[in-house]
């Protein structure tokens, strides 16, 4: 017998990286249309291929198609469509509110727009989301005041959390919206808890767990998955795969596993893909897996494949590590374009009207931040006071808070 | 009054808690059918059913982050870690989830969990079965953190800490689970029924969080000390005739300054006791207060008596356990400074 060769050391390189062309032939891109739906009420074992495929809808001619098609009116994908325009919108406007040094910090969801607008859709008043920082379609989709989200990232007189949170890190538990952490992934897990108490409490209400690629490889991911399976808990699981984990490639955290979904498999939770730029298709996967939910079937993990067009944050510079023009040849195109062309091919939408509605979305986001601003910016005008940093730490403050708040003279 | 131990004191703390609140709900490792390896949760998960009593999977993170989740829907979890030992992988979900929640939600959110754990050691469980890891919590703004030192207390801290509307981590000295234990390790056990802090009312009362107890009034010293200290702190002041005064602090975390201010006010002299490590442990904290507070009346240095900075170890445990010995050469030492 020769000897075996030495051990090998192996770590997952992206197929391109700068200076190289953009290459997308890795990701197999199956046919809009394509992919079965099951049942709701199906057997998870009867469809684990749907973990390994991409559920999608709108075709290249801009058509909706196959069994996923027609979970939305066109009252109600005009409405998807403003929203994806007023987030991309609004995140403009914020990351040059950030270079004007109005606040410190800002994270764009340029290229994932749909995946929040259009999930937050299949949701009830009532339902609980345990989000990521690139999810502020679920606030937008959900009706809550911009105003808001703005006082909160230029932690002004008028932030809901009084200046105690990095900008971003909204929480409305009116609107579903759990506090975001900050810390990635613990609240996959919460969401899970939370899922658990409402059957507990033999409630109506589901929650929903979101995390991004990079973050699966937390342990929280897996703990959630477990709980989730054990306990059956109703709760719908989010994976945000944009491709990209600040400068890391999926690659490395989904290991030897096929897809992120799969992983799924394994807890013996139904999982599918989705492509997440078709604002039809997202929706249609996100309202079955609520209703599974909702109907004691228990937990789904649903991969959204998506593609991180910007920056991670505002203190990040995609061009050292991935090819400046890969976000232009992704496969799966921009959400925005393709409902727009969606709904044109449907006689409900033109160019013309296209152009009206980018700036009755802009004037609107504009009129926000002049109000917002009103009561200031993160280093001018009115901002939260430094009573505020003592209070809230508990319900009500212990005696040694008390003396340092006396100290700091407040 | 019915005569409890530790055990039995905290098991009635819960089934109290369950009885009247519906929200309150018991989950963690061999917690429900089996009624947990030290059999604090027995009969509850009869008596209360699986939805409010629960074997949880092998996942400490998954036992405090599910927590988390149902404190913010509404519930009052009390969930158990088997060992303090064993917390760690939860750490992240105590420190910055569950003790963040109300302050960076500004309210919207909040945390009523209680975290309880057996600590400390004297049972020969080595370093995985022995730690104390009090000082990893009173570091973190927005917990409070109790440690009992008998049934009555147990009963009345856990109910309070069930009730309190923010995260609570409780940690139960196991050694003194079914007896009190002053450290001589080569004596008989003494059962709880022989000892006055046994006896435990049947029903609901409540404990405040953040005071502590004198447990022996004295005149020359005062020492410092919680959880199984209290004991060997006893047994130090009778053997070596000193007259201590023995303050048992119950809470750590909101600290009853004022009590520990007034008793050393008294005496000028202060020893502190604990079976953690003493680099960073909470003895410094409790010295430093200490200096602040009475410098002018202190008539010696604030000593401490710890752990060594070693890991917990198995064979050496009674080297390591500060006893009742190290503790006297400790007052004597504080008396002739």
């Amino acid at each position: 017998m020769p000897e075996p060769a030495p051990l090998r050391f192996f770590v997952p390189e992206p197929a391109v990286r700068p200076g190289d062309a953009p290459d997308f032939s890795n990701v197999p891109i199956p046919e809009a249309g394509s992919v079965r739906r099951p049942d709701v009420e199906a057997e998870p074992e009867s469809f684990r291929d749907l973990a390994y495929s991409i559920i999608r809808v709108l075709d290249r001619n801009g058509e909706a198609v196959g069994p996923w098609a027609g979970s939305l009116t066109d009252e109600e994908l005009a409405e998807g469509l403003r929203h994806m325009m007023t987030l991309r919108s609004f995140d403009a406007r914020m990351q040059m509110a950030q270079r004007q040094g109005k606040t410190s910090f800002y994270m764009q969801h340029m290229g994932e727009e749909a995946v929040s607008c259009a999930f937050r859709r299949a949701l009830e008043p009532g339902d609980m989301n345990f989000p990521t920082y690139r999810q502020a379609g679920l606030l937008i989709a959900g009706g809550y005041p911009m105003v808001e989200m703005m006082n909160q990232i230029f932690s002004n007189e008028s932030d809901p959390l009084k200046g105690r949170q990095l900008p971003v890190m909204y929480s409305s538990k009116d609107h579903g919206f759990f506090s975001i952490s900050g810390n990635l992934a613990t609240q996959f897990v919460q969401a899970v808890g939370w899922a658990m108490a409402s059957a507990i409490k033999s409630d109506a209400k589901i929650a929903v767990g979101w995390v991004g690629d990079g973050a699966t490889a937390e342990s929280d991911f897996h703990a959630a998955l477990v709980f989730a399976s054990t306990y059956r808990a109703p709760v719908v699981l989010n994976i945000v795969n944009n491709q990209w984990a600040i400068s890391t490639f999926q690659g490395i955290a989904r290991g030897g596993s096929g897809t992120f979904a799969a992983r799924g498999l394994g807890f013996g939770i139904p999982a599918l893909r989705v492509d997440g730029n078709d604002y039809l298709a997202v929706h249609a996967v996100a309202k079955w897996a609520v209703e599974r939910a909702r109907r004691n079937l228990g937990p789904t993990l649903v991969e959204y494949v998506t593609y991180r067009v910007g920056a991670h944050s505002t203190s990040d510079d995609p061009s050292a590590y991935r090819p400046k023009a890969e976000s232009e040849t992704w496969p799966l195109g921009d959400p925005v374009i393709r409902l727009k062309n969606h709904l044109i091919a449907r006689g409900r939408w033109s160019e013309e009207r296209h152009k009206q509605a980018e700036a009755e979305v802009l004037d609107a986001v504009i009129a926000a931040q002049k109000e917002a601003e009103r009561h200031g910016t993160l280093h001018a005008g009115g901002k939260p006071s430094t009573r505020d940093m003592f209070e809230g730490v508990y319900a009500e403050m212990p005696p040694h808070l008390r003396r340092q708040r006396q100290q700091a003279g407040v | 009054m019915p005569r409890m131990t530790m055990i039995e004191a905290i098991r009635s703390a819960m089934d109290v808690s369950m009885a009247r609140d519906d929200n309150v709900v018991v989950f963690g490792e061999d917690v429900g059918y089996f009624g947990g390896v030290f059999r604090c949760t027995l009969g509850l998960q009869q008596k209360y059913g699986k939805r409010r009593c629960f074997d949880t999977p092998i996942s400490e993170l998954g036992i405090v982050g599910t927590a988390v989740g149902m404190a913010a829907y509404g519930l009052r979890p009390c969930v158990e870690v088997q060992f303090a030992d064993y917390v760690y992988p939860a750490y992240d979900q105590i420190v910055s989830e569950a003790a963040r929640l109300r302050y960076r939600s500004n309210g919207q959110f909040t945390c009523p969990i209680v975290v309880r754990m057996p600590t400390g050691g004297g049972i020969f469980g080595g370093q995985t079965h022995s730690q104390s890891p009090e000082a990893l919590f009173t570091h973190v703004s927005g917990l409070k953190v109790v440690v009992p030192s008998n049934p009555v207390d147990a009963k009345g801290l856990l109910i309070a800490a069930i009730e309190d509307p923010d995260p609570v981590i409780f940690l139960e000295p196991k050694r003194l689970y079914n007896g009190p234990f002053d450290g001589h390790h080569d004596r008989p056990v003494t059962p709880w029924s022989k000892h006055p802090l046994s006896e435990t009312p049947d029903g609901h009362y409540v404990t405040p969080l953040g005071k502590a107890a004198i447990r022996r009034e004295g005149r020359a010293v005062t020492i410092l000390a919680y959880g199984t200290m209290v004991y060997v702190a006893e047994a130090a002041a009778a053997e070596s005739n000193v007259d201590a005064e023995i303050v048992d602090l119950r809470t750590l975390l909101p600290l009853d300054l004022e009590a520990i201010v007034a008793s050393v006010k008294k005496t000028g002299r202060c020893v502190i006791v604990h079976e953690a490590t003493l680099t960073s442990g909470f003895g410094a904290e409790l010295a430093a207060l200490v200096q602040e507070a009475c410098f002018f009346q202190l008539e010696a240095p604030v000593a401490r008596v710890t752990g060594w900075d070693t890991p917990y170890p198995h064979a050496q445990e009674w080297d390591y356990f500060p006893g009742p010995a190290r503790l006297a050469r400790a007052l004597l030492e504080t008396l002739e400074a």
